[in-house]
């Protein structure tokens, strides 16, 4: 007989993960079927990191809703599952009569939708006074204190590490190829093995309509679109981390929130997006010149020092949106039913992360008859060695040496964490799992030093023959082979 | 006549050499004389490369060609090295393989590896 | 919390150098501290030839250069902590430090040598567009995966960036299997050594593309590896011509694109930099702006020949055995300029101490490539000493030596580029 879940996942993004999260705090049986090779391979791990204030969306919108619903419990989850987060605030600065009035309107929007905090700052003094280094000529700002900063794969992680402690099942690598009806449950196929489940949660990104047309079969075409839209960004060096203090919008226009200038959890400095544009694919995440060059001049209206030639790193990434749709489409689907589609997460997805797992709940209203996990408990991500106390630090290499041993010279990231990621309870299998994991080469000289020997450490641990060890995603060997025609 | 680029200092004159008369143009010294003459003739070049090594802290050692080698030996040199397996300790000079290929010249470890105590 | 006199942060060809010659001025008490398991830095992976023929007045490889030292230092009684990681460094000179073997170390210095050399330059410094796939490496980490630990990172290479590094990882690339398909660089000139372009591209048939560069990089769908790379021509401001691109086709981008003091240390000390070169700023006697802390070799600028790295790291050791005997100088200050077509000068400060007798050695870069040229050094509107120069070239650094009673009556110098005189 085969075990049947009670909900199939499909996606382990912010929004996959989120709702495992909350799902595992009930009786559940759970499995999460990720198409990647590790979790947060989407859009997730390539965004501007932000939890937003909330007053961007139309109030009465679900977008509004669960950005503040979503804001609030980020908040609370980040000292219980220990991943960084940073309430640094933002700023929608301004500066002509246009400017002035969206602001108000954003103001309004906020107040309409309860969020408490919001101010208008009306001067250059005042607007200076809470940001020096801006643009001289922006003399208004709608201030949000509540808005802050994340490593948005960290935080996926470690949604996505509690449901599994809590007994979730994750499989990766597992494309969804096939979803059938077998009586009152569905038969999803990924990777050659079938699973059977009562609920499928599609939770499919920049694929949900392609995940929900396998579904609907020959309904297809009652599906949403999803329009992938790209958007590029600069990460600089954490020199110019000290530029501004908050996350810094630009007036929104019909082209969307603006370039934002903030500073990163790493303490780096994040610059982007340009308005997001249509693409042609879900998954070319390259950056374009003129794309790239357009933020960065962009960029430099509201905080004209920044100096370019500390990047150290551009990044696009694509985002799911719905063709004349301008809110999530969360909803069990009109024509399969305990079918539920979270589609065209894009901003303030992250801001909501964990409020979806409470909206699915809330949808399925009296269908959720699961009880409490009395049992359940949060699995913490670890923390940095180097944000150890000196005391912390002389214990745990005391238990093991190996965090001793310095592997990251950029960011100080030890051997032991390192291996300790390769053994977690979703563990790093790649050099850029690693990396998302412990932080190791996400620093100045990017992988440059530490590369080689994260390799190393991979190979080792992993029994894999040099050519198998992978920088990402599957495929993307490293070397070609030892040296000297050596195996 | 082959128009070359001197490498005997950082001067890099252009020299002009006659094949037939052996002829050098261009030069500002000797030295460039002789190589230029060398280069048209019999061009030679030092190889540089690492060889397998077992039983120490690290997986290759460098080694060297201790005089140059004719050009046209230079992958036919690289296939006999690829066969080369070392173990530690070994020294900076150790000789590697003598005579390679009938020309004289030797392959010399130039890096110290230490055995590796278990 | 341990103490002593000196303490050398790098053991590579700076730090070993600048140890001997502390030991030999007198320095009873030396410690070097180095990251990795054996000393030497980044010559244990420079397997080429080419180090030492000003030194030893021989051709080494970088390997039988560090040993060179390494030899040296055995013979001494300084003490070497490796596999252990500088974390912190204070300007009271305590410096926090940690490896596997002693956990984490406070050491008390009373003069530190900083050496801890550089690092490359990335993708994301230069922003070139494209796919964010792998295969894209800095040469140096090619060459530390193919040298130390034996691995061919690709077998169709591209590699941007026509100086001594790149060109020296073509040859290497070619003689492990690979086939290097093209070396693309934005300058009209290479910036390597012309033996290198001979010994490195020509003689294995890969084409140079001067005044180009590399703009966009695609990735092969199947696996996420680099599948072709875009190259544009570039005009005299370096920026790319539409209309001129070219696709190659590779698996493997190797960026040899510039080299950066790793300064992170220094910077968290509180010791000045200078933002032209990106090291400390300096006095003639290579001490920083914190009394006693000193630096030399690439993490002070970078350099292309190792054998002036330890020539300015001998005089980093016999000045910190001078600071360790006589303390802290005190002196009224000549300030160095680069004006025109100097991008830096080391030093930025001279000190006026004992003006009568000895030399200042100044190092600089030029901007561009020149010919017949003087090297001036100038003050208060005359010039003081003129150096003729046939060759000038930024790949090349220079070294000038002035008698310090030349600069007696000024309180600042240029160093500029002018014409031969008639």
């Amino acid at each position: 007989m085969q075990p049947c879940y009670d909900f199939i996942i499909i996606g382990c993004g912010i929004t996959g993960s989120s709702i495992a999260l909350e799902l595992s705090k009930y009786q559940t049986k759970i499995l999460i079927l990720e198409s990647s090779n590790d979790v947060s391979m989407g859009t997730t791990k390539a965004n501007s990191g932000i939890i937003h204030g909330g007053y961007d969306p139309k109030p009465g919108t679900l977008m509004a809703k669960l950005n503040i619903e979503g804001s609030k419990l980020t908040k609370e989850l980040a000292p219980i599952l220990n991943f960084h987060y940073n309430q640094v605030g933002s700023l929608v600065v301004g500066s002509t009569e246009e400017d002035h009035q969206k602001i108000n309107e954003l103001f309004e929007n906020g107040i309409a939708s309860k969020i408490s905090g919001l101010r208008l700052l009306k001067t250059k003094k005042e607007v200076h006074s809470f940001e020096p280094n801006l643009n001289p000529d922006f003399d208004y700002a709608l201030f949000a204190p509540s808005a802050a900063v994340v490593a948005p794969w960290e935080e996926c992680l470690a949604f996505a590490q509690t449901a599994v402690g809590n007994g979730a099942k994750i499989t990766l690598n597992a494309r969804v190829t096939n979803i059938e009806r077998r009586d009152d449950k569905y038969l999803v196929t990924a990777n050659k093995k079938t699973y059977l489940g009562t609920n499928v949660i599609n939770c499919a990104g920049t694929y949900a309509d392609i995940v929900y047309k396998l579904a609907l079969g020959e309904k297809a075409d009652k599906s949403f679109e999803i329009i992938p839209c790209k958007g590029e960004y600069y990460l600089l060096d954490k020199n110019q981390g000290d530029l501004v203090k908050h996350i810094i919008f630009q007036t929104p226009s019909k082209l969307g929130k603006g370039v934002l200038v903030a500073p990163t959890i790493h303490h780096n400095l994040i610059v982007g997006p340009n308005a997001d544009y249509e693409v042609s694919s879900r998954n070319d995440t390259s950056t374009v010149q003129k794309n790239i060059k357009y933020v960065a001049q962009a960029a430099v209206r509201s905080v004209p020092q920044i100096n370019y030639r500390e990047n150290i790193r551009n990044f696009s990434g694509i985002r799911a949106t719905l063709k004349d749709f301008d809110d999530f489409l969360i909803e069990e689907s009109p024509y399969l039913k305990n079918f539920y589609n979270f589609a065209g997460i894009k901003s303030p997805g992250l801001s909501c992360g964990p409020a979806f797992g409470k909206e699915l709940i809330r949808l399925m209203g009296n269908k959720f008859t699961y009880n409490l996990n009395k049992k359940f408990k949060y699995y913490p991500l670890p923390k940095y060695f180097k944000e150890l106390t000196e005391k912390e630090k002389i214990a745990i290499i005391k238990k093991d040496n190996r965090f001793g041993r310095i592997v990251c010279r950029c960011e100080s990231i030890t051997e032991g964490e390192i291996v300790r990621a390769m053994h977690s309870i979703i563990p790093g299998r790649t050099i850029d799992g690693i990396k998302r994991r412990t932080n190791a080469g996400m620093g100045r000289c990017q992988g440059g030093f530490c590369g080689p020997k994260v390799f190393e450490l991979i190979k080792k641990e992993f029994n894999l023959k040099a050519e198998k060890v992978l920088s990402d995603r599957n495929g993307s060997y490293v070397v070609v082979s030892r040296t000297k025609g050596e195996k | 006549m082959k128009e070359l680029i001197c490498i005997s200092c950082p001067r890099g004159c252009h020299l002009k050499v006659d094949e037939k008369t052996l002829s050098v143009t261009g030069n500002s010294c000797p030295r460039g004389k002789i190589y230029g003459i060398s280069e048209v003739t019999n061009p030679v070049r030092t190889i540089t490369s690492t060889v397998k090594i077992s039983g120490g802290m690290l997986s290759r050692v460098s080694v060297k060609t201790d005089k140059p080698i004719a050009k046209t030996k230079i992958f036919a040199v690289m296939k006999l090295l690829n066969q080369v397996q070392l173990t530690a300790p070994v020294n900076i000079g150790d000789l590697v393989l003598e005579n390679i290929l009938d020309t004289d010249v030797n392959i010399v470890v130039t890096k110290k590896v230490e055995a590796k105590y278990e | 919390m341990c103490e002593h006199d000196l303490v050398i942060i790098g053991g590579g060809p700076a730090g070993l150098s600048a140890a001997y010659s502390a030991f030999q001025n007198g320095v009873k008490d030396i410690l070097i501290i180095e990251r990795d398991s054996h000393l030497g830095g980044i010559l244990n992976q420079c397997i080429h030839n080419g180090f030492g023929l000003h030194k030893f007045r021989e051709e080494l490889t970088g390997p039988e250069y560090a040993q060179r030292y390494i030899d040296l230092i055995h013979q001494t009684n300084v003490h070497i902590k490796s596999d252990t990681m500088v974390l912190d460094l204070s300007k009271d000179k305590t410096i926090h430090c940690i490896s596997a073997s002693e956990g984490y170390q406070h050491i008390r210095a009373k003069a530190i040598i900083l050496a801890m050399g550089c690092r490359e330059r990335t993708r994301g410094a230069i922003s070139i567009p494209g796919s964010r796939c792998s295969g894209i490496f800095t040469a140096g980490a090619a060459q530390k995966y193919c040298n130390i630990d034996g691995y061919l990172v690709g077998k169709k290479i591209v590699i941007l960036g026509s100086g001594d590094i790149g060109l020296i990882m073509a040859r290497r690339m070619v003689l492990e299997g690979a086939k290097v398909v093209a070396d693309i660089e934005i300058c009209p000139y290479s910036n390597g050594l012309n033996r290198n372009v001979v010994q490195c591209l020509n003689d294995y048939d890969i084409p140079l593309y001067l005044s180009h560069t590399v703009t966009d990089i695609i990735s092969d769908k199947n696996n996420g590896r680099v599948k072709k790379i875009v190259i544009s021509e570039v005009d005299e401001n370096k920026k790319p011509i539409s209309g001129t691109e070219q696709e190659i086709e590779c698996d493997t981008l190797l960026l040899s694109v510039g080299l950066i003091p790793e300064n992170e240390l220094s910077q968290n000390a509180g010791i000045e930099i200078d933002p032209r070169t990106k090291g400390p700023i300096v006095y003639d006697n290579l001490e920083t702006s914190v009394a006693g802390i000193f630096a030399c070799g690439n993490v002070l600028q970078v350099h292309d020949l190792v054998d002036y790295v330890s020539l300015e790291a001998e005089r980093a050791g016999e000045n910190a055995a001078k600071y360790l005997t006589e303390g802290e100088i005190h002196s009224s200050l000549i300030k160095v300029e680069n004006r025109s077509d100097v991008s830096y000068t080391i030093p930025q400060y001279i000190r006026k101490t004992n003006m009568e007798e000895g030399m200042i050695q100044i190092s600089f870069r030029v901007r561009r490539p020149m010919k017949n040229k003087r090297i001036v050094i100038e003050g208060h509107g005359k010039e003081i000493a003129s150096f003729p120069r046939i060759i000038l070239a930024p790949a090349e650094m220079e070294n000038i030596k002035i008698e310090k009673n030349k600069l007696k009556d000024v309180s600042i110098i240029g160093i500029s580029i002018k014409e031969m005189q008639k």
